[in-house]
């Protein structure tokens, strides 16, 4: 029978990696907060790979943390090995990622939603979702009734999730937690539309049962650099990962099974990521390769299962069992867990705007999976600024939107919500125009006022983070001061980096400037150097180096601008614009872009269009 | 950096008459002062408002022109911002000339309807409904965009094209290569980014340096006199365009070359091409001729089909009203001064447009020249927007070549690959500014359909 479970500000539907970080900063932000978990055990799941971070994604990670979310935090508490990738390709792609313990991440986020203040953490499935004059009401399969104000949906590949390995196919979510079966319906009825899309996952398999005699080793960075600007000891890298490599038998076992896939065998309807293509599709579509790089990557410290990085994989489990076997190094491995790929429900992202509620719902948000993105940091991303909006909207605050210009958080959803995914959408650097001032090293000086502003920079960060600004203006001071005069040891540090030596006295600053010359090169020189964070350093030099190019996007900032702040109304028919091409006006209904500026970016506006659509402002 | 100032010749394109280019934006003045010298020696910046002065504008050292130039200051001009009208002797050629010149100076092409919108947005109009400028504005760009759907099928687009699409695989292998560090994707290295800066920089230099010549940018509507030997093709060219260029004889296949000549018709401007007598020949040279005034047809905006009126229809003749007859095209029936053998019906049932002349005398080409005009008014073509449709694609190219430079200076200081797709990126934009593409889009595209990366 229903029962009336009480009242709440904020739902989470889904405590994955979308719903910690909406969950947290609402309940943070004072609105007292109900989430909802299919299965206790897991919260902050990491069923895909057992990885942070990334290209991109290590950017995102970092500014979440500036903003004051959760997940660069617990990233550093359960890694297990660090990299910064791109270290030769320039300081806009340099991106950090983490071996993490996936067992201990998951427990970790959970017992920080036990103990945050204002949050009840509940394992149930919800069935419906009811509009109310001044909310929703949720209800759970055990008939409990909850009354709230906002919500969240955070459903990750649960919503209608099936799972494909081979023949077989089942309703499930992922790591065998059942399906959310009834939410869906629900969400129809209110007149949202449902896509399927898909994704998938290796296979785990027996460390013991794996030769790494033979396999190229992958080391941590020394130290680790961690990705929460709060971890100050991130400790020492603990484990090792390897790499191996597919050959032509693999291929052959592969084609030779291709028609058992569900994938080419028609029975998967979701469209999958181009970028996370199972092993056969990176087989078939790109036939002359000869060969597919792997990576072995522990899954924890207290378990012996391995993840095998790029060998996803949906073909049946024998066929998978024959294929790892002709990989150097698991010859005689054995299959923990096999490979799957899963499609699940999730919507239009063109459906919401930029604060990542719906359109047509006030109060109802969407993050993550759902809103078809792909990958954990992406979810956080969302979640992070839908639980925010849910909790400012309950405050009667202007929302949280992020502009390209600040962020990748603010480009991912701009994405989204202007362009739409036609995949799922995964974030790259490629995709933001602003690379060379949305760096991973400067996501605290781009975010942390604006955590602050939002209420989740606490007085003792804040503090610290001015200090630190403080500190980096200082610096800049002294290097646009101080005069390094021409002599032997100067030069000959110049010259072992192959630039000109000197012939009268230079600043610091213009010998930082030159592309060969780092901080560190002229630390023997640099009698008066202060110690300081060695973050510090980095953004200075890169700052100092690529002032030029930051000076060039600074400018094309200032234009956009000028086009982001003339807002659109809310709600308008385009079609009374007579002046529009029909395309514009049916994208411009569609879309409902704010400003201007976001009306720029949809495809099928021209720039014919923005100027009627700047007339017709001016006239309103 | 965009300027924020604008030019476009503001004139239509007739023969003779004064030709108007209008430069309008804060930097008006200062960009031509740039390329305007006047006979007093007083720069225009130091003129007052509604002031004009006597001139020459220059390009290089060259002098183009001579002009008035009239100095508008804001907010008392027609857009309400800093004006200069430069009035030059008129003609396609000088106006165009003097247009580009004040675009290499940096002014920017003005997008369609960019003056009227100016002028609303400033409160210059005395429009009341915002409505009529948004009708004048969408029937310019409408104007435009016909004008850059021709630009794009010139042989120019396909150059600038294909310098954008190696571009644009270059960025996409950067993105590969750092999105994707744990694919084995060929590393992107000095040597490859510099080779492709070097040709892409050859491409576009020579396209610069060649791109008044060849048909490609010349302007008007592609024009075509065809017909059988001996109709008097050279001698109605000749009559248009009012000069003695083909050689004109009795000798059939005299004409053996297409001969192209732009010239104005009552407004309308024609790039006219005189072909090679159509019929079926064995002289393997002529045949050429032949074969190209055939293609030429097939392609061209509009034909003038000669008859001779003095000679029996022929199978030849059948040919031509076959081969043209799905094209805009006006039968001429030449050499009414001679004793008419001609069936004209056989012609005016599948040629709906038809004028009798006499090329020789001139009689009926007043009547050739309206008829013309009515063909190219339903045409709805707008000369002047394809003079700056071949100018936007112009500076586009322009535009790519200096971030080209700046990648290239980059990439020799030894700048980091990251700083150097920013000049590459900056590159493929401009030239995508004419199709309205974005650079991450089809970055992201080509990445995902050109490297096997995955997770």
């Amino acid at each position: 029978m229903k029962y009336n479970a009480g009242k709440f500000d904020v739902a989470v539907i889904g405590a994955g990696h979308a719903g910690i970080e909406a969950a947290l900063a609402s309940a943070r932000l004072g609105c007292q907060t109900v989430v909802f978990t299919i299965n206790m055990d897991a919260v902050g799941n990491c069923p895909c790979n057992p990885s942070i971070g990334g290209t991109a994604k290590g950017h995102l990670v970092r500014e979440i943390d500036a903003l004051g979310g959760e997940m660069g935090k617990t990233a550093d508490e359960c890694f297990l090995q660090s990299r910064m990738l791109n270290r030769g390709k320039g300081p806009a792609v340099h991106s950090l990622r983490a071996q993490i313990d996936r067992r201990k991440y998951s427990d970790v986020m959970k017992h920080k939603l036990e103990l945050q203040e204002n949050l009840q953490l509940h394992q149930a499935e919800i069935t419906d979702i009811e509009k109310t004059d001044d909310g929703y009401i949720l209800t759970t399969r055990m008939l409990a009734q909850y009354e709230v104000k906002a919500v969240v949906i955070a459903t990750g590949t649960y919503l209608g999730g099936r799972i494909f390995v081979g023949e077989v196919s089942y309703e499930s979510g992922p790591d065998g937690i059942f399906a959310a079966s009834f939410l869906g319906e629900s969400l129809k009825k209110l007149g949202i539309g449902l896509r399927r899309f898909k994704t998938g996952t290796p296979a785990r398999v027996l460390r013991s049962s794996i030769d790494f005699t033979e396999l190229e080793e992958q080391l941590g960075d020394e130290p680790p650099i961690p990705f929460s600007y709060d971890t100050v000891n991130l400790g020492e890298n603990k484990v090792k990962c390897h790499i191996s490599w597919t050959n032509e038998k693999t291929k052959e076992i592969i084609l030779e099974n291709i028609h058992r896939s569900p994938l080419y065998g028609g029975k998967i309807e979701g469209i999958g990521p181009r970028y996370c293509p199972s092993l056969e599709d990176k087989i078939v579509r790109f036939s002359d390769k000869k060969r597919h790089q792997l990576f072995i990557e522990p899954c924890g410290l207290n378990t012996e299962e391995m993840y095998l990085q790029g060998m996803s994989s949906s073909l049946p489990e024998e066929v998978q069992l024959k294929f790892y076997h002709t990989i150097k190094g698991l010859e005689n491995a054995v299959i923990m867990r096999p490979a799957y790929a899963i499609e699940y429900d999730c919507i239009d992202p063109t459906q919401m705007n930029a604060a990542l509620e719906f359109k047509d719902f006030e109060g109802l948000y969407g993050a993550g999976q759902f809103n078809g993105s792909s990958g954990y940091e992406e979810a956080a991303a969302q979640g992070f600024v839908a639980g925010v909006n849910a909790a400012l909207k309950i405050k009667g605050k202007e929302p949280l939107i992020l502009e390209r210009s600040s962020s990748y958080i603010g480009t991912l959803i701009d994405d989204l919500v202007t362009k739409g995914a036609n995949e799922p959408y995964r974030m790259m650097t490629s995709r933001s125009e602003y690379r060379l001032i949305l760096r991973q090293d400067n996501a605290d000086v781009r975010l942390t006022p604006i955590g602050r502003k939002i209420g989740l920079i606490s007085d003792e960060r804040w503090e610290r983070f001015n200090k630190k600004q403080e500190l980096k203006q200082n610096e800049l001071k002294r290097i646009s001061k101080v005069v390094i005069p021409p002599g032997e040891r100067i030069n000959e540090i110049l010259v072992s980096r192959e630039t000109s030596p000197l012939s009268t006295g230079a600043k610091l600053i213009d010998l930082l400037r030159r592309p060969q010359i780092s901080y560190k090169d002229l630390e023997p020189i640099d009698e008066t150097r202060p110690e300081l964070d060695a973050n510090i350093f980095e953004q200075v030099e890169i700052e100092v180096k690529y002032a030029g190019y930051i000076e060039k996007q600074l400018k094309q900032v200032e234009q956009m601008e000028k086009l982001e702040k003339k807002k659109l109304p809310e709600s308008f028919d385009y079609t009374e614009i007579k002046g529009l091409r029909l395309e514009a006006q049916e994208k411009l209904n569609k879309i409902k872009p704010i400003s201007i500026g976001q009306a720029s970016r949809i495809s099928g506006v021209s720039p014919a269009d923005i100027n009627v659509l700047l007339i017709w402002l001016s006239q309103r | 950096m965009k300027s924020d100032t604008i030019a476009a010749i503001s004139t239509a394109q007739g023969e003779g008459g004064i030709g108007v280019i209008r430069v309008s934006g804060k930097n008006s003045i200062e960009i031509c002062d740039r390329i305007f010298k006047a006979v007093s020696g007083r720069k225009l910046s130091d003129m007052k408002g509604y002031t004009a002065a006597l001139g020459h504008v220059y390009k290089d050292d060259e002098k183009l022109d001579e002009v008035i130039a009239t100095v508008f200051r804001e907010p008392h001009s027609y857009t309400g911002e800093n004006i200069v009208e430069l009035s030059c002797h008129g003609g396609i050629f000088i106006t165009r000339e003097i247009l580009r010149t004040v675009i290499e100076a940096g002014a920017e092409p003005a997008l369609a309807g960019e003056f009227t919108k100016r002028a609303f947005l400033n409160g210059k109009l005395d429009l009341t409904e915002a409505e009529a400028v948004i009708d004048i504005i969408s029937a310019k760009s409408k104007n435009a965009a016909r004008a850059a759907i021709l630009a794009k099928e010139g042989a120019l687009w396909r150059r600038i094209e294909n310098i954008k699409n190696k571009l644009v695989t270059t960025a996409a292998h950067f993105s590969a290569w750092a999105d994707y560090p744990e694919e084995d994707i060929e590393e992107v290295s000095v040597e490859s980014l510099s080779n492709t800066f070097n040709e892409c920089l050859f491409d576009l230099n020579k396209l610069l340096s060649t791109y008044d010549m060849g048909q490609t940018v010349k302007e008007g509507i592609d024009t075509v006199i065809a017909g059988k030997p001996n109709t008097g093709k050279s001698t109605l060219m000749n009559l248009i365009s009012g000069r003695n260029r083909s050689i004109v004889t009795d000798i059939p296949g005299t004409t053996r070359d297409i001969i192209e000549e732009t010239v104005s018709v009552g407004g309308v401007i024609l790039r006219l091409s005189d072909t090679a007598g159509m019929r079926d020949t064995e002289d393997k040279v002529e045949k050429i001729g032949v074969d190209i005034a055939k293609s030429r047809i097939k392609n061209c905006g509009l034909v003038l089909a000669v008859f001779d009126a003095g000679r029996e229809l022929d199978e030849d003749d059948k040919k031509l009203i076959e081969n043209v007859k799905d094209a805009p095209v006006i039968a001429v029936i030449n050499k009414t001064d001679l004793e008419k053998k001609l069936d004209e019906k056989y012609i005016g049932d599948r040629i709906e447009k038809i004028v009798k002349i006499s090329a020789k005398n001139g009689e009926g080409f007043d009547e050739l020249c309206q008829l013309i005009e009515k063909i190219a008014g339903t045409a709805d073509f707008n000369p002047s927007e394809g003079i700056l449709a071949n100018e936007r694609q112009r500076n586009a190219a322009k535009n790519a070549k200096k971030s080209l430079e700046e990648a290239t200076q980059a990439l020799n200081a030894g700048m980091t690959f990251d700083a150097v797709t920013v000049s590459i990126e900056e590159a493929i934009e401009n030239i995508l500014e004419l199709t309205g593409e974005r650079v991450s889009d089809v970055v992201v595209d080509n990445v995902f359909h050109n490297f096997c990366v995955g997770k």
